[in-house]
């Protein structure tokens, strides 16, 4: 009940933010529409819709991690926080109470691509109900990444880490704009290190119906999600006790 | 009947003692303001007895509870208004005061007599459906006092609650504090002297962590011979006395 109270709240905090809505939904929609147009003149396989909207839903997560990231790094600076602090809320509702919002905003950022690329030339199946359903373990890697950055980072340095260089890192090493066997080598094998690509492809894996693979990938996702989620419970307890 | 009681309660940063082996007692129903300039310890003090951050040494009781190992009981009687305005900004003042209302887990007919009572002591009828963001000031203020009071503690903290407000919201608030006397024991901490005057039973003066003089308005103006209120407090912050 705290809990959801609480994620509640925070809900409301992210979509009443007009910022959240252009980023969270209008730049995948942007870039879809974008490089389903650039596809349509000069066809490149990587941007065929049913290869590019699995790489858009996962890039799109990367926004949510900056949205929960700011919204604790200013709630944990604010003077409501410690108004929080003094209430019977514990240390799990606040941490759940920041993770459960950004599942359902994943979920609908996840519909609304898939919407639109059904409207660009996806052909609708059962699949399309599987992919969305993924994006949930995918997300929870990102909402980890949140918690951990808006736990020890300022509003200003979670604008500057996970607005610009995760969004990066998902864009670079996730082969969702170029293919990571056309750079090959070292950057490859590190790419392969990190969750992104293994989200992505999970994703596109799961789009196409053909589950060779998934459960590898899962598997980095997954591994990934839990060991961050460990971390930032760790140190927003750790946080929390120091404020 | 004792409300609070401090005993040595000391709280250190390093090499820096932000509260000295402070000795304090309010009684259940008074309101008492703690004065001193800055960095004398005022809000690390609120801060140590609303379980905000630990005490280095000593012990503070807060109805007979300990800070030090009964923090959730001491959490249930207590309620903060901190010095900055600590709102919700993006939400309604409505949902704000229903977040507060749920996070004690009050059932819906309770949250709604209860948003109406408050709405209507603190005069936040004609903005409830407004966010809390785009609310002036003064209209913050007592939606940050709201708040604090919707759990009915029996412990009040008010951090400098009228901080950077007009005249006439600080008289409007000083009408609501005033109507909260006698039935919530309230700490205050501010910078006027004129607020700590008007408003306070009796009044604490803290000068790098200790607490130097302590009395009614009354008693202070004697200890810092001086009809002036103000200028008493001068003296004996200065030890002009």
């Amino acid at each position: 009940m705290r809990t959801l109270t609480f994620a509640n709240r925070n809900l409301k905090e992210i979509i009443r933010d007009p910022l959240n809505l252009i980023f969270g939904l209008g730049f995948p929609l942007i870039l879809l529409l974008l490089l389903s147009a650039i596809q349509a003149n000069i066809p490149v396989s990587l941007f065929e819709v049913e290869h590019l909207t699995p790489g858009i839903t996962v890039f799109g997560l990367s926004f949510m991690t900056l949205f929960s990231a700011t919204l604790i790094s200013k709630d944990r600076n604010s003077a409501f926080f410690s108004r929080l602090y003094t209430t019977p809320l514990t240390a799990f509702d606040f941490i759940l109470g920041y993770t459960l919002p950004i599942l359902p905003v994943s979920v609908i950022q996840s519909v609304v691509c898939y919407i639109a690329a059904i409207i660009l030339g996806l052909k609708v199946n059962i699949n399309i109900i599987y992919a969305i359903l993924f994006i949930i373990p995918i997300s929870l890697l990102y909402v980890a990444m949140g918690l951990l950055f808006g736990s020890f980072l300022s509003d200003k340095q979670v604008g500057g880490i996970c607005g610009a260089l995760l969004t990066n890192l998902t864009a670079w090493m996730s082969g969702i704009w170029f293919d990571l066997d056309s750079v090959g080598g070292v950057f490859k094998k590190i790419s392969y290190l990190f969750p992104f690509v293994h989200a992505v492809e999970l994703e596109r894996s799961v789009l196409k119906g053909s589950f060779d693979g998934t459960f590898n990938h899962l598997l980095w996702v997954l591994c990934y999600a839990v060991g961050l989620i460990f971390i930032a419970i760790l140190v927003f307890l750790r946080q929390m006790k120091k404020q | 009947m004792i409300a609070i009681k401090t005993e040595n309660l000391t709280k250190k940063y390093k090499d820096i003692i932000a509260v000295d082996n402070l000795c304090l007692t309010v009684k259940k129903g008074e309101l008492f303001s703690l004065l001193g300039v800055n960095g004398a310890g005022k809000t690390t003090t609120i801060k140590m007895l609303s379980c905000l951050t630990e005490a280095t040494n000593g012990n503070a009781f807060l109805n007979g509870k300990s800070i030090k190992t009964q923090k959730n009981e001491v959490k249930k009687i207590i309620s903060l208004s901190p010095q900055e305005t600590a709102i919700a900004q993006n939400l309604t003042v409505k949902e704000n005061l229903e977040l507060i209302c749920g996070i004690y887990k009050y059932k819906k007919e309770e949250i709604k007599s209860k948003i109406n009572d408050l709405t209507v002591l603190l005069g936040l009828c004609d903005v409830i459906n407004k966010k809390a963001g785009k609310l002036s000031g003064g209209y913050k203020r007592r939606l940050s006092i709201a708040l604090s009071l919707i759990s009915e503690p029996e412990i009040l903290f008010l951090d400098e609650p009228t901080l950077g407000l007009d005249v006439l919201s600080r008289s409007d608030l000083w009408d609501i504090i005033r109507s909260l006397k006698g039935k919530i024991t309230i700490i205050l901490t501010t910078h006027y002297m004129e607020e700590a005057e008007a408003l306070s039973d009796r009044i604490g003066i803290m000068k790098n962590g200790s607490l130097i003089s302590e009395g009614t308005s009354e008693e202070i103006k004697a200890i810092g011979k001086n009809d002036n209120f103000e200028q008493a407090f001068i003296n004996i912050v200065r030890g002009n006395i």
